[in-house]
This record gives structure tokens, C-alpha cells and sequence, in this order.
């Protein structure tokens, strides 16, 4: 028993046949939980009113965002490396769930940002390398799009994912440098974890769960999909030659 | 592969529209600038080493599918996987070629522009200097791009969607210099931080594109 004999398309639909609707169940009763205990049995922030609550889709969303990247670089790492089909399709499946985990960072934070900075959008260096992060995903998806050859395909963007990966940190820290030129970093900081209080550390706890659960379960969903759609496709293929 | 590289020198002039190309765009962009944000000298002055920075990156974009592609179509590039040169080094001259034929002019106009955006006095060596340690990164990224997408029918705009966020880096430091440069500031540090980045690219993204490559000619 390894890991490894996941990387059969059959077992690795079976298995997560079975899995899924615990995922899904747990991921609906963690986001639901925590959601409403967040929105609704909280009490306001002192200075920031209400908008505090907005964190409860933020954070996790942003966490989701850099973590649907990293998962990618692995699957990709592990398809260079072991060429499992699986881990191909895994890393094509988290890329849109991934692009658009940080498109609800960068809209929860400009809706956070209205209010409590006076401004939508400002060049700070965190939002800044989300957009970056962002530009990143939509050129990923591009390049799996308009390759036809499956295998190249996932060679390619894996490849892609690699490099990317290490432009992507870079420019975290070009980011970093070129803003501290300008003017000062703007008052946003994710490191709130230390700083905040326990009534609403416990609900954003089960928020992050209800994310990471949500994304394992549509990564699960876009590759089973992926799977069966390829399998379709052989299908056809081979009745057409008949 | 010097036989390789005065083969693409000698194609990117005789063939036409290379070598110029790029260059009039540069221009174009750099005149284009003051019918958009308005004639008032202080204004340009101030943005003018960003403006040269991101001309210069955008006529190093242009002409990039024209480092694989036109050997794509006729073969050639078939003919080269099989010689005795490994795929890194073809790639490592083609990003030559590239720069040779399209980053140093660029390098060469950028002073002249220059004096159409008043740029000040002492930006001047700055933005050159700036320019000659990044545009080699550009090209290298860039043939990475034109490796990734070489196979590829309408690749152009798909290849911007890809370069450009890789060309974030090296943007921000060699801006930084000029600005800084322009200001009158200290420059070390970002001139040391572009310069790395230029070596850090050239010593190992030629790997990366060789991979691509190899991988699109299966």
C-alpha cells in the first residue's frame, strides 16, 4: 500500500468516489458553520465596524490562492518526475479553482479597502503580487487550452508551473522592494493571527478547514471529470476507427 | 555555434523587418507617450525612465516569435536538434541573436529618445546601464516564451500572457535604477539585484527553454 497506487486513474476514481461526499459534507457543515457563527455571532470591531467580518472569506481565500499554487507545483513536480496522468490532470483541475480563489481575495480585500482605506485598489506590495499571482494562473490555463496534444500539453505547463513558481517568488520580493521606494507599505497584514482575538480567531479556524476542504473536493470533482472525459474521448476515438 | 549565430545575424538583417522593426516601434511607443499624458515637461521628465524601460521591454516582446518561429516553419530547427550542438546551446544563441539584433539598439536609441521625454541629465548613463544589464534577461526569458509556444498556430498573444509576468522582475529593478539614477539617488542595490537577475536567467532558464523545446519537436 502506497501512495503511489493512486496514480491509477481507476483506483484513483474509486477511492475518491467513496471519499467525496465526506469531503463535500464536512466542507458544506465547516463553511456553513462558520460562516454564520462568523457573520452573525461576532460582535463588531471597535474601529472597524462590521467590515471585520469580511476576513471570514478574505483570509482563507488568499491562503487558498498561494496553496492551489503550491499543490500545482507538486503535481507537476510529480509528473516530470513519475509521469502519473493523475497528477497531470490534478494540477490542470486546482488551476481555475485556484484563479479564482484569488480573484474573491483581491474582491473581498478592494470591498474590505472601500471603506476602511478609502481606496478600491492601491499598490501595495501583498495586493500587488496577488495580481501578479493572478496573471500567472491565466497565462497556466492559457497554455493548457491551446495545446492539443494531452501530453505535451501537461509537459509544457508543468514546466511552465516550475518556472513560474520561482518568477512568482521573485516578484513577491521585487514587489516588496519596489514599493518601499515609493511610498510606505500600506496597513494591511495577514500576520492578524497573532494579533487578533479568540472570538474571532475560532470562526476564521473553521472557515480555513471549510476552504481547504472545498478545494480538495473540486480538485477531486475537476479531475475525476477530466478523467472520464479523456476516457470518452478514447472511446469515440476507437469506435471511429472501427 | 558561431557559425549558428552569424547564420541568424545574417538573417535578421538581410530578411528585413527585424532589425528595424523593433527599434521603430521603441520610437513609436516613445512618441506615442506625450500625445497620451500631455506635453508638460516636468511630467515627462519624471516618467520618462519608466516609459523608456517599459518601450524597450515591449519592443523586446514584439519581435520574440521571430527568435524560433520562422525556424519552426521551414525545419531548420529540426535539422539543428540533430546536430552535434545540445539544444542548450542552440537556445543560448538564438537568445543572443535576439539581443544582438534587437536589445542592443534598443540600448543605443534609448539616450536618444531620451532627449524627446527630457529625460534628466543624470539619468542618462543610468538608464543605459540599466538597460544593458536587463535586455539580456528579457531575451532569455523571452526565447523561453517563444520555446513554449513555438508549435503553436496563433501562439503571439498567448506568448505576451505568459512572458510578460515573467518580465515582472526584471522591470521593476532596471525602472528602479533608471528612477533612481534619474533622482540622483544611490543605485546599488537594485543595480546589484537587476544584474543578478540577469545572470541568475542566463546561467539557468537556457535549461528550461532547452526542455520546452525538446518536448515541442517530439
Amino acid at each position: 500500500m502506497s501512495l503511489w497506487e493512486y496514480a491509477n486513474p481507476v483506483k484513483f476514481i474509486r477511492t475518491t468516489d467513496k471519499v467525496l461526499p465526506w469531503i463535500w459534507t464536512f466542507a458544506v457543515v465547516a463553511l456553513v458553520v462558520g460562516l454564520v457563527w462568523g457573520f452573525f455571532f461576532t460582535p463588531d470591531d471597535f474601529r472597524q465596524g462590521s467590515t471585520v467580518k469580511i476576513i471570514y472569506i478574505h483570509v482563507p481565500s488568499a491562503l487558498m490562492a498561494i496553496n492551489a499554487w503550491l499543490m500545482m507545483l507538486v503535481a507537476s513536480l510529480v509528473w516530470i518526475v513519475r509521469r502519473h496522468h493523475v497528477s497531470a490532470l490534478a494540477a490542470r483541475a486546482a488551476a481555475p479553482v485556484g484563479a479564482v480563489m484569488t480573484l474573491i481575495a483581491l474582491a473581498t480585500g478592494a470591498f474590505w479597502g472601500q471603506p476602511m482605506w478609502g481606496t478600491w485598489w492601491a499598490w501595495d506590495p501583498r495586493l500587488t503580487s496577488f495580481l501578479i499571482l493572478f496573471l500567472f494562473y491565466l497565462g497556466y490555463m492559457a497554455l493548457w487550452e491551446a495545446i492539443e496534444d494531452d501530453d505535451t500539453a501537461a509537459d509544457l505547463t508543468s514546466i511552465l508551473c516550475l518556472v513560474g513558481s520561482v518568477f512568482a517568488i521573485l516578484s513577491r520580493y521585487a514587489v516588496n522592494f519596489w514599493n518601499q521606494g515609493l511610498h510606505q507599505g500600506a496597513t494591511l497584514s495577514l500576520d492578524k493571527e497573532e494579533n487578533i482575538s479568540d472570538v474571532f480567531w475560532f470562526p476564521l479556524l473553521v472557515c480555513i478547514a471549510g476552504f481547504v476542504l472545498l478545494f480538495i473536493a473540486l480538485v477531486f470533482l475537476r479531475t475525476q471529470t477530466e478523467i472520464r472525459a479523456r476516457r470518452t474521448r478514447a472511446l469515440l476515438a476507437r469506435e471511429g476507427q472501427v | 555555434m558561431r557559425a549558428l549565430l552569424l547564420r541568424d545575424l545574417r538573417l535578421a538583417i538581410r530578411a528585413g523587418g527585424g532589425f528595424g522593426l523593433g527599434l521603430a516601434f521603441f520610437l513609436i511607443v516613445t512618441v506615442l507617450v506625450p500625445f497620451g499624458v500631455g506635453p508638460e515637461t516636468a511630467l515627462l521628465s519624471r516618467i520618462a525612465p519608466g516609459i523608456l524601460w517599459i518601450g524597450a521591454l515591449l519592443a523586446c516582446l514584439l519581435s520574440l516569435d521571430r527568435i524560433l518561429a520562422l525556424d519552426w516553419e521551414d525545419g531548420s530547427l529540426d535539422l539543428l536538434a540533430t546536430a552535434p550542438l545540445p539544444m542548450e546551446g542552440i537556445v543560448t544563441v538564438k537568445a543572443i541573436a535576439h539581443w544582438i539584433t534587437t536589445g542592443l539598439p534598443l540600448v543605443l536609441a534609448a539616450p536618444v529618445l531620451g532627449v524627446l521625454l527630457s529625460l534628466p541629465v543624470p539619468a542618462y548613463q543610468w538608464v543605459v546601464i540599466s538597460l544593458v544589464l536587463g535586455t539580456p534577461a528579457l531575451s532569455v526569458i523571452g526565447t523561453f516564451g517563444a520555446a513554449l509556444t513555438v508549435g503553436l498556430k496563433r501562439g503571439g498573444l498567448l506568448m505576451s500572457l505568459l512572458v510578460l509576468p515573467l518580465y515582472v522582475p526584471t522591470l521593476i529593478f532596471g525602472a528602479e535604477v533608471a528612477r533612481r539614477g534619474a533622482e540622483g539617488l544611490t543605485v546599488q542595490t537594485p543595480l546589484l539585484l537587476l544584474a543578478g537577475i540577469s545572470l541568475g536567467v542566463i546561467a539557468l532558464l537556457p535549461f528550461a527553454s532547452a526542455a520546452v523545446l525538446r518536448i515541442n519537436l517530439r
